[in-house]
């Protein structure tokens, strides 16, 4: 049970009755752990919550799947991914249907076990699947340190890393109004709340780094609500996350990646927002540049839902022909995706 | 987008760290992050990013105390 | 040695096997008789049911497939108010599998056909050819079970306002160990594959009002209690303060971003009694084989007016509510 000073807490945000507070919950996780733990019910309706575009499975792009379901039909090849991944659709076909058709997908539960299977079967190439953001985006690395180690000739990544300032700021541009920002809390243990902090300053809006559980996330939301619209940064997960984050893995990150333009699904373009692997190791990427194409299916709204223009239900194909059995857009794909949280909590 | 659990290293063999979470032992790589047996740390698709400070992790008092300019 | 296409012939093959493997485990004056049909006494109120098992590895932390496949069936007749006598246990083996697992499988069904009081009274077996992957088995059961008359018909369709949901025992305990043995997370999560005969026969026989039960199987409690809600047009109300999960089970499932609430079991039930039992029916789950863990998890409320399509609320440790909706997909592992 929650503490006298939590309770508190939360009775004040049941009771808020000031102007509306748009709050932006960026990553998946925390989109998960705020429905998890009941949060929308605890709030005043002044208070709403966004989910952003921080679900890496909800803005890869059609030309990423299509990309890795070719790489999974060819009879030399053998692809790895995380679970989520698998259901979501290409232009024709998700990795599971392909799967169905006898093409080589494996789920696995870390990318580091690429590297175990590639040593021990040199007749295939293992790709994986490099999805994910700033927190994952080192685990890639350990990966090609680990091959390059081994002199491992039959393993490749098939990357689409996103990265947050350049979301963030888009969001802004672009979005339905927020007012502040829950950051991402295990990108932040990785890139350090530094960079929140200067986002801040030139959005002049507040962020707050949280943690994942049910009390750092009513605090978060609290104290949003106190700095709306201002500039300011707080940490609430200060028992990983520091104002200069894991420098060892930021630098093992630019040993192998740099910046590039990246594409987000529904959302097109934008300069800057993530990473590829350096020209100098190519021979470890299966293709990951210009796939771009991102074949949206009509009426498809998860555009404007990842940025907070429209709730989930204001699609018109909500509930309707877009539900979690019967997915269109990869918002509803994923357990992380807004439009499933949603549905199945039946958030409103 | 970033699930990661608190467990507790148990052993370590050069960049492999054995981790504990609760009675689920995982291999996981400890390049990234100088860890010794006995740390508490966060791990993410296999891999430790960071180790993780337990008497923070316990004290809702201290994220009060970081929110207390903001309360009336 | 290995299973081979001969086995499945019908000859001589045939018969061996059947002798030395399924015989030896499963004897009994019916099935001895080796008739086309096993001709049982019984009469009245016929449960009848049957379940196909099919899992990987065959043989798990907690348990195997044979226990798997009687399991199953027993408790699917218990969940009606059934006891459970007979079953039966069609084989489809694959070529290349190898027979002292196979044995070791036969033995396993018929210890497990003992405890939970039920004989196998039929059988067949046939050998297919190998699908290219680790060699595996099929297993059929089909089970009867005989209907006490003179008690209160049980079924999910008859929950009634008021009264109270009770759960046997730990959550997801099968699914972890299946899964954890799958993607090489070691533990010492053991599957928790067990007949509930002890639990439902005590419950019964102290004439405890049970309204509805249902092993906790696919799906899990989630799926449970959505299918209740359903039947029984009411809406239920449970407390996740309440809610019995071991601790590696919940870190497994934190590890893999998995809900409890969706996780499978193999020896667990949810049973709805009147309000006025509970306490009662408590105490006579947690002394009877497999209840140690049971607890009384919430209630039904049969006025559904305040709750437009959502059934299944839960009340969060945190103090909000969430709805607790019908699980979709497979129930994948996320990380990212």
């Amino acid at each position: 049970m929650i503490g006298d000073d939590i309770k508190a807490i939360a009775e004040q945000l049941k009771n808020y009755d000031g102007d509306e507070v748009r709050i932006m919950e960026v990553c998946g996780t925390h989109t998960a752990a705020i429905s998890e733990n009941g949060i929308p019910s605890m709030l005043s309706p002044k208070i709403k919550l966004i989910s952003g575009p921080g679900c890496p499975v909800c803005v890869t792009v059609t030309a990423v799947i299509d990309k890795l379901v070719e790489l999974s039909m060819r009879d030399d090849t053998i692809v790895l991914t995380f679970g989520d991944l698998i259901r979501v659709k290409g232009t024709n076909k998700s990795l599971a249907d392909a799967k169905a058709d006898r093409a080589h997908v494996k789920m696995v539960y870390s990318p580091m076990e690429t590297v175990k299977m590639a040593e021990n079967d040199p007749s295939h190439t293992y790709v994986f699947a490099a999805i994910g953001f700033e927190t994952t985006a080192p685990v890639y690395a350990m990966v090609l340190e680990e091959a390059i180690a081994k002199g491992l000739d039959n393993l490749k990544l098939l990357t689409s890393i996103k990265t947050m300032p350049q979301v963030i700021r888009w969001v802004v541009k672009n979005g339905g109004g927020i007012d502040g920002f829950i950051a991402p809390g295990h990108v932040a243990t990785i890139t350090g709340s530094d960079i929140f902090k200067e986002l801040s300053e030139e959005l002049e809006l507040p962020f707050v780094v949280s943690g994942f559980e049910g009390a750092q996330l009513l605090l978060t939301i609290y104290a949003l609500t106190c700095m709306k619209g201002k500039k300011g940064i707080k940490n609430l997960y200060k028992s990983v996350v520091t104002p200069e984050g894991n420098v060892k893995a930021k630098e093992l990150l630019n040993k192998y990646f740099e910046s590039s333009d990246a594409s987000w699904r529904g959302m097109g373009k934008i300069k800057g927002s993530g990473l590829v692997l350096k020209k100098e190791f190519e021979k470890y990427d299966a293709g990951s540049r210009d796939l771009d194409e991102d074949n949206m299916p009509a009426g498809c709204c998860c555009a404007s839902v990842l940025v907070g223009k429209i709730k989930p239900s204001d699609c018109p194909m909500y509930g309707k022909n877009c539900t979690p059995d019967n997915a269109h857009g990869a918002c509803m794909v994923s357990t992380e995706g807004s439009c499933y949280n949603y549905f199945v909590s039946g958030r409103k | 987008m970033c699930v990661a659990i608190p467990g507790t290293v148990i052993a370590l063999d050069g960049t492999k760290a054995t981790v504990d979470f609760s009675g689920n032992k995982v291999t996981a790589e400890a390049g990234l992050v100088d860890v010794a047996v006995g740390d508490k740390v966060l791990v993410h698709a296999g891999c430790i990013i960071q180790t993780m400070d337990e008497k923070l992790a316990k004290e809702t008092m201290d994220l009060f105390k970081e929110i207390e300019d903001l309360m009336v | 040695m290995k299973i081979t296409m001969a086995h499945g012939s019908g000859g001589e093959s045939t018969s061996a096997l059947i002798k030395d493997v399924f015989s030896k485990c499963f004897k009994n004056e019916i099935l001895d008789k080796l008739e086309d049909s096993a001709v049982v006494t019984g009469s009245g109120k016929i449960a009848v049911t049957t379940d196909s098992f099919v899992v990987t590895p065959l043989i798990f932390p907690g348990g195997d497939i044979g226990r798997l496949a009687v399991c199953g069936t027993v408790n699917d007749l218990l969940m009606s108010g059934a006891t459970p006598k007979y079953i039966t246990c069609g084989a489809v083996l694959e070529e290349g599998l190898d027979i002292d697992l196979l044995d070791k499988v036969i033995a396993s069904m018929a210890q497990t056909a003992e405890e939970a009081g039920v004989i196998i009274v039929s059988g067949d077996t046939k050998v297919i050819e190998n699908r290219g992957a680790e060699p595996g088995l099929i297993i059929n059961t089909s089970g009867i079970g005989f209907i006490d008359e003179s008690k209160e018909p049980v079924g999910p369709f008859n929950l009634k306002d008021g009264d109270k949901l009770l759960v046997t025992g730990n959550l997801g305990d099968h699914h972890a160990a299946i899964l954890g043995c799958r993607m090489g997370i070691e533990n010492d999560i053991k599957s928790d594959c067990a007949p509930l005969g002890d639990i439902v026969g005590n419950l019964l026989a102290d004439n405890i009002r049970v309204h509805a039960m249902r092993d906790v199987t696919r799906g899990g409690l989630g799926t449970v209690l959505n299918e209740f809600a359903s039947a029984s047009e009411c809406n239920i109300e449970i407390d996740e303060e309440s809610l019995p999960v071991d601790p590696s089970v919940k870190e497994f499932c934190g590890l893999l971003g998995l809900d409890p609430i969706y996780m499978g079991n193999e020896g667990k039930a949810l049973i709805v009694v009147h309000k006025d039992d509970a306490q009662k029916a408590l105490t006579i789950v947690k002394n009877a084989k497999y209840g140690a863990n049971a607890q009384i998890i919430g209630q039904v409320i049969k006025d559904r007016s305040k709750n437009d399509d959502n059934y299944v609320i839960l009340n969060t440790k945190l103090g909000g509510k969430r709805v607790v909706g019908l699980m979709y997909g497979e129930g994948l592992p996320r990380i990212c």
